[in-house]
């Protein structure tokens, strides 16, 4: 075995300066130089002179580009965090310059959607695993690299920027991987886990979205904690079956991308997916909604996909299920709610 | 009336390398002593490696004296050497009292022992090729061959020297042929054919010498040594001796390593990656993953070992798969398979076939139109990337890729086992799926399929052991509606092939109500019970259940359930 040392001079490459890129990027930069890739030029101007970014304050180390040949170019760890529509067009663009001795460990909670011509997520008849892929399924199919991982937590931008205590999962087929990243992002503050089953972690990181958009709503609704209590703790028995239906295993789900995240996602008023779903209990329709934000909100696009994979599965998802009746047909937050407490469901675990 | 293949396009080809001294093989074996001894260095290093104080290198040596002595014991051979128990009982003379000793002392002495123990292993794996008599055989298995065609095909007198038909009309090789011969010219492949019959070896050794390919190496079960005329053909063959009744950790390793350095030195190989037979008649879906990591491993160590500005040779992995119309051994493979899935629930029946059985399928596969063919796949580099015809792995897109990259962390190249792993289990995906894609349907699968379907979907409420249980004789498909049945299931078959997803033979194509009675005709063809007939009023009736199954599992996998 070779060991590596932290003070090798290759930089680590960051795709996406959104939020969370920022946070990871200045991560990174404690121990290593950072490349951190933004499309907009003025962004990268930005970055580079007044070291700051969407209200966060670059380390010295960051240093911003808008040429993506160069990340791979010089970085042989990229970690890829952009939104997942647009995860495979970044790949895709990155593709040519990938060789397989690099790493790659995203950071990006969504899935990646590919439909047959002329169909789209309303009209199609059916979806499963052939049309939805994980992040790091589209890295496999779009590249070369195969030593893949992805990053998942209870990792608010915020409080990590803050440096408040917080932990993160490096999940990977390949010990390799794991232990390269434990080394770059760890410090005294932000502990790291490792876990072998990637799609298992990538999948609890997207299907908690689906929880935090019940817990805006019962908020909304002015419920308390006996009822995040409650949804908290089915929320989480439909992910695992969720989960288990698209290829991952149960553990995964009772760790820190778990039920860590799930806890904090559902805590947390901060989030996208949580104000939608509170703004929906509070009578707005999920037009009005989309009027009015800029941001994405995953939490909507994986509702609508899950709704037709548990279709096709045939698992039973009551929340995801009723929760796509909320926001694409015409039931109000509280008949779901109704729907949902006389719903004839009564073993409390049947998963282990 | 019998639905006629295509004219064979098969054409001889020439020798990709003239002259046998120029084969791998052949400096294998030339070099044989050597050979033996760098394999042994390296498996004692190894095994020092693994047990690293003296303690464990004593507790293993005991282990491994004491399984010797068992298996000399219970299950002896003739092919076992008359000096094996003096040799073990030496061991363990000499083994007494070893551990009482300070390890200084015992270290020394444990790895003489341990040294004699690899290297007499080494000596008994490593095969003995022969240019002489690897030509003698040839000429022999070419020369009856023929004799046998001819002489029960042409019926008039003296057709038995008469050379109208060859082996190539009896076996249709199909696929990549080309491909093939390209990849043994520019590095080192790996044989990786799908295993249905005890047949294969010997039809994929004729395949290789019919594509004008050097010989392989491959390993062969020492059981077969036993048989002395066996012994001599295999050994003229490149094979070298695998005896599965050895499980001890020096044996593993010795043999793990004959191979990995015999793909380093560039002996093409051959390995039936399932390890065994097929039980149940479906084609492979977990492969035996040892024998795989030790060619990703022989790639690395190649691409570690050669200096600087030499090419560094590559390895290619070629998928094959064998497609019959008729297993001999399918009763009893199915039994196997029936007996340790079903537990107590199945019974086998006694359905033993002697020697008379075997000498009768041999005329009639001569004789009857019972086609093989063999489908070759694409090669693959030691990570499952396609490669083209000079060699180059290509990604999804047709770039070509530097292998070398995957075994390289910043900047050179690293020993990763667990990474490795990782590779073997994508690389063994990636044959599985292979075998799916090329395998060839024939007229025979399609109805063994079907009728097994539809039986399942008449009995809908019986678990598999209850349908084989079911009386055969009461059980009868309409025939029109099996006609209609195979007419749907052909279609989406034509589908999965436009997909890319699976061949066909040509005699699948064409009326229906021949490609039926083709498949009907031809299904487990010499079994004494045959599993699929038409009855006298012209329906479709069986006479044994479990080698219906047995023939209906090589297209599982297709989703093709939801058509009949």
């Amino acid at each position: 075995m070779t060991s590596k040392s932290l003070s090798d001079d290759k930089p680590v490459g960051v795709i996406g300066a959104g939020n969370f890129g920022s946070v990871v990027a200045n991560l990174l930069a404690q121990h290593r130089q950072v490349l951190l890739y933004a499309r907009d030029p003025k962004a990268v101007e930005h970055i580079n002179t007044r070291r700051e970014n969407r209200g966060h304050t670059m380390l010295a180390n960051v240093r911003a580009t808008s040429d993506l040949p160069e990340i791979a170019n010089t970085c042989d760890v990229i970690f890829p965090i952009v939104p997942s529509q647009h995860f495979r067009s970044v790949i895709r663009q990155l593709s040519p310059h990938l060789h397989p001795y690099h790493i790659l460990i995203h950071g990006t909670k969504g899935f990646d959607l590919t439909l047959p011509e002329g169909q789209t997520i309303e009209n199609t008849a059916k979806l499963n695993r052939s049309h939805v892929k994980t992040m790091s399924e589209v890295i496999m199919e779009e590249s070369v690299a195969v030593r893949v991982g992805c990053l998942a937590g209870p990792n608010l931008s915020k409080e990590l920027a803050a440096g408040h205590p917080a932990a993160t999962v490096i999940a990977s087929h390949f010990n390799e991987v794991i232990s390269l990243g434990k080394r770059m992002l760890r410090n005294e503050q932000f502990q790291v886990y490792g876990n072998n089953d990637t799609v298992g972690v990538e999948l609890a990181g997207v299907l908690k979205n689906i929880i935090a958009i019940a817990a805006g709503a019962l908020s909304g609704l002015g419920y308390g904690e006996n009822a995040k209590g409650l949804l908290i703790s089915r929320g989480m028995v439909e992910m695992i079956y969720l989960g288990r239906a698209l290829g991952g295993n149960t553990k995964a789900f009772l760790g820190v991308a778990g039920v860590g995240d799930l806890v904090t996602t559902c805590n947390s008023s901060l989030s996208r997916n949580f104000t939608i779903g509170s703004r929906l209990a509070k009578g707005e329709t999920l037009q009005e909604i989309l009027a009015t934000t800029d941001e994405v909100a995953e939490g909507i696009n994986t509702i609508r996909i899950v709704k037709k994979c548990a279709d096709y599965y045939k698992v039973r998802a009551p929340i995801t299920n009723t929760l796509y009746q909320v926001l694409f047909e015409d039931l109000t937050v509280h008949q779901a709610l109704r729907y949902l407490m006389r719903y004839p469901l009564n073993v409390d675990i049947d998963f282990i | 009336m019998e639905v006629v293949e295509k004219k064979n396009k098969n054409k001889k080809y020439k020798p990709i390398l003239e002259d046998i001294p120029d084969w791998p093989v052949y400096q294998l074996s030339k070099n044989r002593k050597e050979f033996i001894e760098s394999v042994a260095q390296k498996s004692l290093a190894q095994i020092k490696e693994l047990r690293p104080t003296t303690k464990q290198l004593l507790d293993e040596l005991q282990t491994t004296v004491y399984r010797e002595q068992q298996r000399m014991k219970r299950n002896r051979w003739r092919v076992d050497p008359v000096d094996e128990p003096a040799f073990w009982a030496a061991i363990k003379d000499e083994l007494v009292g070893l551990d009482a000793k300070p390890s200084e002392e015992a270290q020394p002495k444990a790895e003489e022992l341990m040294r004699r123990i690899v290297m007499r292993y080494a000596n008994e794996i490593a095969g003995n090729f022969k240019a002489s008599s690897y030509k003698v055989t040839r000429e022999i298995v070419k020369f009856w061959f023929a004799r046998l065609l001819n002489g029960a095909r042409v019926k008039k007198f003296g057709a038995f020297f008469r050379n109208r038909y060859t082996l190539r009309d009896k076996i249709h090789i199909v696929g990549k042929a080309k491909h093939l011969r390209n990849l043994a010219s520019k590095g080192t492949v790996i044989m990786v054919p799908t295993h249905f019959s005890n047949l294969d070896s010997i039809l994929i050794g004729w395949v290789i010498h019919s594509l004008g390919l050097p010989a392989f190496i491959y390993g062969a079960g020492l059981n077969l040594f036993n048989i002395k005329i066996f012994a001599y053909f295999m050994n003229s063959l490149g094979a070298y001796k695998v005896d599965r009744r050895k499980k001890n950790l020096p044996y593993l390793e010795t043999l793990k390593l004959y191979s990995t350095l015999a793909i380093q030195k560039g002996a093409h190989s051959i390995f039936f990656p399932g390890g065994t037979r097929s039980r149940s008649g479906m084609i492979e879906k977990q492969l035996k993953l040892g024998l795989l990591s030790s060619t990703i491993e022989a790639q690395r160590m190649l691409y570690m070992d050669t200096p600087p500005g030499e090419e560094v040779r590559k390895i290619f992995i070629v998928p094959v798969t064998l497609n019959y119309h008729f297993v001999l051994e399918a009763p009893d493979l199915v039994d196997d398979y029936l007996s340790v899935k079903g537990q107590e629930r199945y019974l086998p029946e006694q359905d033993k076939y002697g020697s008379w059985q075997l000498l009768q399928f041999l005329f009639k596969f001569f004789t009857k139109g019972s086609n093989i063919s063999v489908s070759i796949g694409r090669g693959v580099d030691i990570i499952g990337n396609y490669v083209d015809d000079n060699g180059n792995s290509l990604d999804a897109q047709g770039r070509i890729i530097d292998t070398r990259d995957y075994f390289v962390s910043d900047n050179q190249i690293t020993i990763d086992k667990q990474r490795e792993d990782e590779y073997t289990r994508m690389l063994s995906q990636k044959i599985v799926s292979e075998y799916h894609r090329i395998n060839r349907v024939f007229a025979s699968h399609l109805v063994a399929f079907v009728a097994f379907e539809m039986w399942q979907k008449m009995h809908a409420k019986l678990d598999l052991f209850g349908l084989l249980r079911l009386p055969e004789e009461d059980q009868v498909i309409p025939y029109e509606e099996f006609r209609e049945a195979c007419k749907r299931v052909r279609k989406q078959i034509y589908t999965l092939k436009e997909e890319g997803k699976v061949y066909h033979a040509t005699h699948l194509k064409g009326d229906i109500d021949l490609v039926i009675r083709h498949g009907l005709d031809n299904v487990g063809i010499f079994h004494l019970k045959r599993p699929l007939l038409l009855n006298k009023e012209g329906n479709v009736i069986t006479k044994d259940f479990n080698t219906l199954y047995y023939y209906h599992n090589r297209l599982v996998g297709y989703d093709l359930e939801k058509f009949i």
